[in-house]
């Protein structure tokens, strides 16, 4: 992938060299302050790939691809002007003549140099280090070859207990290995965690059946007996294993700087002043490979701030500088929540400590405040990361701790932690680390006119590097909209004061059956387009009743009141379910014969169905009267509930296939055929990872795996696509359907109106592992109740249309006029490839004209 | 010009709530029934005639009462039309109205 912009000879030439997170996020920077006029930019980076997202690299083994963690697909470049070279190793740098040499023989000369070569991982030189089956975790060539080796072994073993081994030991878990995790010193985790908080980490991590050894020193890697392995440790014992990876650490990549003489720290890494400049003051480095007093940052969002610091030196802003950053990290581990803050450690002088722990639901936690009590120097969590944001911000900002310090990680009595109120933070606060966003920068944004959480992430970029600030910006942008006199109302309009949530909740719990009755106890007013439909929809999917019922049929929209949907002339289409996109020769004729009959414009539809187009109002019974009668059921494709089930014929004809998804699309579709939502709901399943049915873009996406199905949930295509989060992987059929049952529930009782999945998910606090709390942990105790009710509906499901045809009242409201037996005159069609179309308005008066 | 009730239909044929569409002097106008209404008259007719959908589908629209006044959202674009004076809320456009009274079983239509 190499850029094909010309160099340019009148501007100075500033060449990047790597181009990882923090190399791509310099050129951003740079480009965002028009440093691309000044400059001619070139990047040369040693990867086959352009810079992706290293921090989710373990999102490669769970569904995504190398184009989803991208971090540009080399647009950005382009488009500005700045070349760039992958597959290119720069392997010299000549300082006098400013001079690069690179692998493949070439030179070029620089003005100005950015050195963002990042680091690689550190591995022990135990005897037997550089056996076959050993692997590192640091770029996507490793986890391709990890995921190769894995498929054809049993057993795996990380060295090293830090941050990345144990997300790597998930990560080989999760390829189904047994795995181990090997550490040298006495806990997980050293750098982070104090004694105990490692102890109860290793508990956990040892309860999720992964074998911990700590205080454990690798002698010597040998052939195994059983295995591929076997590792001798010091003490005289053994462990045999198929897979080693190392992940001892991480070391600065500076090879560049010791071969041109810059000046370099001790034990590695590139010094470098404020501004990011080198001992050369035209060499800048920047991001892992780069040590500012005395210290390497293992993480990116200090990257990024030595990326806009350099950046803004180039620029002749010195005002931007780098003056160390803060540590803190908080992290899910194999489904622990762990994390860090400050001095955990407890090593400033005359610190005070208070610790609390819970044997019984495993966590630990530790304030270690000044001598005199009033400021937190540091934290440890284990279990519980629900404090974390609350610690920091008191850390980050020295705010005083109130009276009773400890209440800050004592469990409060109603459940929820003493949160510390947005109110309460200084407009410094750091909000967003990953991009430094501070909490003026979103009042800012506020006062600017972005009145959402998304416009806010729009302008800041706030809540778009790790995520984990999510929550925090959502109070401070809600809070900031109330400073404003901005109402946040959620009511659903004028008749009601309450959220489509509470409604669901009233309608239920108080047994309420139709409309009248909830505004007479809760409304005012007679309706309105906008609670109508909503009140009808979560009626039907609570109650499940016919919704052209007398009381129900003025609730709903014209596409449920007369089961079609309405076309821009007023006739309708016609969409009759074909579970799974599996029908008949005889059935599909039946399709032909009535399209043909009433001549309707025939086309298959994006989700394997077919549409028939054209249907005026009262050829709608009749048409259906004929499909019923063939044995078709109504696809609902008019109501905001399950439209289709898009589907591989898998295991059954295709060679590929690992199991049989047509049988499951088609079971999974007459499952939820009847579910009334709050808006459409599209599954699809695919037979293997090939994916031919795109699952993956669906709310619901089921993908057949070697060890059963692999569960995707609020994925989109549409107008605004969302790749769909992995949420369970190898689930049996039963399991499979069971936590179907309840994300689809959960959804439909919390939901806004007109909200899909993946807006909903977008904005659930605590996202995927809150759902997966709720429906795999039952963390609210709510599995019984989403059980049931999805229970009844599946038992309470009927065809609406034959019902319909079945009730003379009901078909009454199909005439075309009450008085009259003609037709609407303004519905005209014209030919085009063999089929009717509507009409445009200069055709139908020329059509008149004709006639007249 | 003389002004004149006409017989349109039965009060059976409308639906409590909702409207239909019928044929009076070759137009197509929207009839809603809405008992629920607290002036003299509980039925309204706009014309079907959709000016932003170009369709003849107000009949079938969902009516919405906004702020005091009864009012039918396209079921295209989801303009509203007041029902008694056919003003449409969004934009500035009028559309044709009728007087409508309901005798005993009859609903009649004023006839200009
Ligand atoms: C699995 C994993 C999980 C992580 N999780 C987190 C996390 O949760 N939070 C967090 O903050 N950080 C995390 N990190 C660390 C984070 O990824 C790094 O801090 C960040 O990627 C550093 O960016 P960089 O650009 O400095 O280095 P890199 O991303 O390593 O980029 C350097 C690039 O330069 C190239 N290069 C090196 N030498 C040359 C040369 N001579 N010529 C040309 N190209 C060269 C390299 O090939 C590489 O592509 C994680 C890292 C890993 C591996
Ligand atoms: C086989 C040898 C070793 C292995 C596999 C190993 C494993 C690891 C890992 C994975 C990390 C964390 C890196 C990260 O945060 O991602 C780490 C860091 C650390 N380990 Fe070990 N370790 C080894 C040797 C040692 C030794 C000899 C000591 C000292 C007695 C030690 C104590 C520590 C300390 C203090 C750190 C933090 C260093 C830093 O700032 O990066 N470990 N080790
Ligand atoms: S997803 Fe797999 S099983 Fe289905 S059609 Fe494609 S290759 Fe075959
Ligand atoms: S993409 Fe647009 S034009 Fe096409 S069917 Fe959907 S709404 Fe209509």
């Amino acid at each position: 992938m190499n850029s094909n912009t010309p160099l340019s000879a009148s501007k100075p030439h500033l060449v990047v060299v790597g181009n990882g997170m923090v190399g791509h996020h310099f050129v951003e920077q740079m480009i965002a302050q028009s440093g691309h006029e000044s400059f001619q930019i070139t990047v040369f980076g040693e990867e086959p790939h352009l810079a992706y997202d290293r921090v989710h690299l373990s999102e490669y083994f769970t569904g995504k691809g190398a184009a989803d963690l991208a971090m540009t697909d080399g647009t950005l470049y382009d488009d500005n002007g700045v070349r760039y070279f992958t597959n290119s190793l720069v392997t010299e740098i000549d300082r006098k003549a400013k001079v690069l040499l690179l692998q493949d023989g070439q030179s070029l000369s620089y003005d100005k140099l950015v050195l963002a070569t990042g680091s690689y991982p550190f591995v022990p030189p135990i005897p037997g280090h550089k056996r076959d089956n050993t692997f590192v975790y640091r770029t996507l060539e490793d986890l391709d070859a990890i995921r190769d080796c894995a498929k054809k072994v049993t057993r795996g073993t990380v060295v090293g207990g830090g941050l990345l081994g144990l997300e790597a030991a998930n990560a080989l878990k999760n390829l189904g290995l047994e795995t181990s995790v090997v550490e040298f010193a006495p806990r997980l985790m050293p750098v982070q965690l104090d004694e105990k908080g490692g102890s109860v980490l290793k508990g956990m991590i040892e309860g999720l059946g992964v074998k911990v050894y700590t205080d454990t020193a690798t002698q010597e890697i040998v052939d195994g007996e059983a295995s591929f392995h076997r590792m001798n440790f010091a003490d005289g014992t053994h462990l045999e294993t198929d897979l080693i990876l190392f992940s001892a650490g991480i070391r600065p990549q500076d090879a560049l700087a010791k071969q041109s003489g810059l000046e370099m720290g001790e034990r590695g890494g590139i010094t470098i002043n404020n501004h990011c400049q080198t001992s050369d003051a035209d060499i800048y480095s920047i991001g892992e490979c780069a040590l500012w007093n005395n210290m390497i940052y293992g993480l990116v969002a200090p990257g990024y701030t030595m990326a806009k610091a350099a950046a803004g030196h180039l620029l002749g802003d010195t005002s931007v500088a780098f003056t160390g950053a803060d540590m803190s990290t908080k992290l899910k581990l194999l489904g622990c929540d762990v994390g860090s803050v400050g001095d955990a450690h407890a090593k400033t002088q005359g610190c005070k400590v208070f610790v609390y722990q819970d044997e019984i639901s495993q966590s630990y936690r530790k304030m270690v405040v000044s001598e005199d009590g009033k400021k937190l120097l540091g934290a440890v969590l284990v279990g519980d990361n629900s404090y974390y944001d609350t610690l920091l911000q008191y850390y980050l900002n020295a705010i005083d701790l109130p009276e009773q310090a400890q209440s800050l990680i004592l469990p409060a009595m109603d459940g929820a932690p003493a949160a510390l109120g947005v109110d309460a933070l200084p407009a410094t606060a750091s909000i967003c680390s990953c991009h430094n966003v501070s909490k003026q920068d979103i009042s800012d944004a506020v006062c600017n006119g972005a009145l959402s959480v998304g416009d806010v992430k729009g302008v800041t970029k706030a809540g778009t590097g790790c995520g984990g600030c999510a929550a925090l910006l959502k109070k401070v942008v809600d809070n900031e909209l109330l400073a404003l006199g901005v109402e946040v109302s959620t009511d659903i309009c004028e008749h009601f004061a309450y959220t489509r949530q509470d409604l669901f909740n009233i309608i239920k719990i108080e047994q309420i059956k139709s409309f009248d009755d909830l505004l007479k106890k809760h409304g005012k007013g007679h309706g309105c387009e906008i609670c109508k439909p909503a009140v009808g929809s979560i009626l039907a999917s609570v109650w499940n009743e016919y919704v052209l019922k007398k009381e129900h049929i003025v609730l709903q929209d014209t596409n449920d009141r007369f089961l079609g949907n309405m076309q821009k002339d007023g006739t309708y289409s016609i969409v009759p379910r074909i579970p799974g996109g599996e029908i008949t020769p005889a059935k599909l004729i039946v399709l032909g014969e009535v399209a043909k009959e009433y001549n309707l414009y025939t086309k298959i539809t994006g989700g394997q169905r077919i549409d028939l187009f054209g249907a005026t109002l009262p050829q709608l019974p009749e048409i259906w009267g004929k499909l019923v009668a063939a044995g078709f059921e109504t696809g609902q494709a008019y109501g905001k509930s399950l439209r289709t089930v898009k589907s591989c014929v898998g295991s059954t004809w295709c060679r590929y296939g690992v199991d049989d998804s047509m049988t499951m699309a088609v079971d999974l579709e007459n499952r939820y055929k009847g579910l009334r939502s709050p808006h459409k709901i599209k599954f699809a399943v695919s037979g293997c990872t090939r994916e031919c049915a795109e699952a993956q873009s669906k709310d619901i996406g089921v993908i057949a795996t070697e060890g059963g199905w692999n569960l995707y949930v609020c994925g989109n295509g549409g107008m605004k696509p969302r790749h769909g989060d992995l949420f369970a992987t190898d689930l049996d059929r039963e399991t499979l359907i069971t936590y179907i049952d309840r994300v689809l529930m959960f959804y439909t009782k919390t939901a806004d109106r007109l909200q899909r999945t993946s807006v909903w998910m977008d904005g659930l606090e605590g996202g995927l592992e809150y759902l997966k709390d709720v429906v795999i942990n039952d963390k609210i105790g709510m599995c019984d109740e989403l059980d049931k009710a999805m229970d009844y509906v599946v038992d309470t499901f009927q065809c609406e249309w034959k019902t319909t045809l079945e009730d003379p009242e009901a078909l009454k409201t199909f005439r075309q006029f009450v008085n009259y037996d003609g037709v609407d005159e303004n519905v005209v069609f014209v030919e085009e490839r063999d089929q009717i179309r509507p009409a445009t308005e200069s055709e139908k008066q020329e059509l008149i004209a004709k006639v007249g | 010009m003389t002004t004149q009730w006409k017989l349109v239909c039965k009060k059976s044929d409308l639906i409590e709530g909702a409207g239909v569409a019928a044929m009076v002097n070759n137009q197509q106008v929207a009839i809603f029934y809405l008992p629920e209404a607290t002036s003299d008259t509980k039925v309204f007719a706009i014309s079907n005639w959709d000016p932003f959908g170009k369709a003849n589908v107000l009949s079938r629209g969902l009516v919405a009462h906004l702020q005091g006044q009864w009012t039918v959202a396209s079921p295209l674009y989801k303009q509203h039309f007041v029902l008694s004076t056919g003003e449409c809320l969004e934009e500035d456009v009028k559309i044709p109205h009728w007087d409508m009274k309901l005798e005993g079983d009859n609903v009649f239509i004023l006839e200009s």
